[in-house]
C-alpha cells in the first residue's frame, strides 16, 4: 500500500499508472462507503467504479501543483457521495425501465419488510439500521465508524465543521443503540 | 471497556471486489493482425476499441486519444484477452466485446455484421434490413465507418448495393486486402457489378442467392443464371436463399 505522498508523486509522473495505484490503495474504502450508501447493495461496485472514473476525469484537468495539494481519500469520498446523490436524483426523475429499481419515491435506502425479516444475524440487522438513519447521520456514522476515518476527514467530506461531524456521528450512534434490542447491546 | 457496537460497525466494511480495479482501469495490447500490428483496448467486459497501427499511428497518440475521448485510464495489459489472437488469425469466434457505449441501433448493426461469414459480402441495405431498419442504409454506413472493433466485427464484408466495394474506415485498400485474404473473388464480383447482375440463381434448385453465398459459388456454369433484382428472380420462379437472404 502506497501512502498519499507516493501516490501524488506517481500521479504527477504518470497519471494512468498513478491512478491504478490510487484505485488499489483506496478502492476498498471507496467501495465500503459505496456499499453502505448505495440504494441497493448490488449497485455498490457500479457506484464505486463510476466515482473513480469521475475522479480520473477530474485529475486529467489538474496540474501538478493542484495534484500535489490533494488529500486523496477525502477527495475521492466527496466525489463518491456526490455521485451517489446524483444517481438518486436521476433515479427519482426518470424511473429505470429494466425492472431492477425500487419505486423511486423513497429518498433514503430504507429496506423493505422482507429484508427486515431476513436480517437475522446481527451484522445484517445493523446494516439495515444504518441504512435507515437520516442521510447526514448515516454518512457520518459510515465515514467515522465503519471505515474509521479521523473526525477531520469526516468533516472535510461532509463539508462541515468537526463539531458538526462529531455531532452527526454521535446522534447516529445513539439512534443505533436505541434501536438495537437489549440482548444485542449487552 | 470495548464497545461492541463500534466493533460491529467496523465489521460492516469489507474489501472491494477484486474486479473493481479492472472495471476502472482498461488495458491495452499490441498484437499482430491481418494488416500488420493492431492496438486493442480491453475493459473488464471485453474489447472496447481496436485499430490497426498503420491507421492509428503512434501508440502514444492512440492511447492519449482514447483517454481523451472516453475519459478512462488505460495501462499495459498483462496479456491479450482470450480469443483475440485466434480471431485476428481468422481461426476463432473472437473475444468478448464491450459495446455498451454505443446506441442500441449501432449495437444491432454490429451484431448483424458480425454474423456475415468469412469470404462473403453483404450490401449495406441488407444489414439495414436485418437490423430491423430497412430504410436506414446510410445510417448503417455511418455506424460501420465508426466501428470501434473492425476485424472483430467484420465491417469490411459490407459493400455497396450496386456491387462496388464502397469505403472502409482505414481506406479502401485495406478492405480489398481483407476480402482477398478471405478468398473473395473481387474480379468476378466486379464483372457481375458491371453487367448489372446482383443475384445468382440455380435452375436445378430454383434458389437465388447473393453472389458470394456459399450456395451460389457451388452452382455450375451450365445451371447459373444472373438476375438484376429479387423481383426479376421471383418473376422467373426462383425463391430467395434461406442462408444469405437476398
Amino acid at each position: 500500500m502506497a501512502d498519499d505522498e507516493q501516490l501524488r508523486t506517481a500521479l504527477v509522473e504518470d497519471l494512468d499508472a498513478g491512478f491504478e495505484a490510487v484505485v488499489r490503495t483506496h478502492g476498498d474504502v471507496v467501495h465500503a462507503v459505496a456499499r453502505r450508501t448505495a440504494d441497493r447493495p448490488a449497485d455498490a461496485e457500479d457506484l464505486a467504479a463510476e466515482a473513480l472514473l469521475r475522479a480520473y476525469r477530474a485529475l486529467r484537468g489538474y496540474d501538478a501543483r493542484r495534484i500535489g495539494r490533494l488529500d486523496l481519500r477525502p477527495w475521492l469520498l466527496t466525489i463518491l457521495l456526490n455521485t451517489a446523490r446524483n444517481d438518486r436524483r436521476d433515479a427519482a426523475r426518470r424511473p429505470r425501465t429494466d425492472g431492477a429499481a425500487d419505486p423511486p419515491d423513497r429518498p433514503s435506502p430504507v429496506p423493505g419488510p422482507d429484508e427486515r425479516a431476513a436480517a437475522t444475524d446481527l451484522r445484517e440487522r445493523l446494516a439495515v439500521l444504518v441504512a435507515e438513519l437520516p442521510v447526514a447521520q448515516r454518512t457520518a456514522v459510515v465515514l467515522r465508524h465503519v471505515v474509521d476515518l479521523p473526525v477531520a476527514e469526516v468533516a472535510a467530506v461532509l463539508a462541515c465543521s468537526e463539531g458538526t461531524a462529531r455531532s452527526h456521528a454521535a446522534r447516529g450512534l445513539a439512534a443505533l443503540r436505541a434501536r438495537l434490542t437489549p440482548e444485542e447491546t449487552s | 471497556m470495548t464497545d461492541s457496537l463500534l466493533e460491529d460497525l467496523r465489521d460492516l466494511a469489507g474489501p472491494a471486489p477484486a474486479t473493481l480495479a479492472e472495471r476502472v482501469v482498461d488495458g491495452w495490447v499490441q498484437v499482430p493482425g491481418p494488416l500488420g500490428d493492431v492496438y486493442a483496448v480491453v475493459g473488464a467486459r471485453g474489447v472496447r476499441l481496436l485499430r490497426t497501427a498503420a491507421y492509428a499511428g503512434e501508440l502514444g497518440t492512440f492511447l492519449e486519444d482514447y483517454r481523451t475521448r472516453h475519459g478512462r485510464p488505460v495501462r499495459p495489459a498483462a496479456r491479450p484477452p482470450r480469443g483475440l489472437l485466434p480471431a485476428l488469425r481468422g481461426t476463432g469466434p473472437g473475444p468478448a466485446l464491450d459495446l455498451d457505449a454505443l446506441t442500441p441501433f449501432a449495437r444491432e448493426v454490429l451484431a448483424v455484421t458480425a454474423r456475415i461469414p468469412s469470404g462473403q459480402t453483404r450490401p449495406y441495405g441488407w444489414v439495414a434490413r436485418e437490423a430491423g431498419h430497412p430504410k436506414a442504409v446510410r445510417a448503417v454506413g455511418s455506424v460501420l465507418a465508426r466501428n470501434p472493433v473492425p476485424l472483430l466485427v467484420p465491417c469490411h464484408r459490407v459493400v455497396r448495393g450496386d456491387g462496388d466495394l464502397g469505403q472502409y474506415l482505414s481506406g479502401r485498400a485495406d478492405k480489398v486486402a481483407l476480402l482477398e485474404r478471405e478468398g473473395v473473388e473481387l474480379d468476378r464480383l466486379a464483372d457481375l457489378a458491371a453487367s448489372g447482375t446482383r443475384l445468382i440463381g440455380s435452375d436445378t434448385t430454383g434458389v437465388v442467392c447473393l453472389p458470394t453465398c456459399h450456395h451460389a459459388r457451388r452452382i455450375t456454369t451450365a445451371h447459373r443464371h444472373g438476375f438484376a433484382s429479387l423481383d426479376r428472380a421471383r418473376a422467373a420462379g426462383y425463391r430467395p436463399c434461406r442462408d444469405c437472404r437476398p
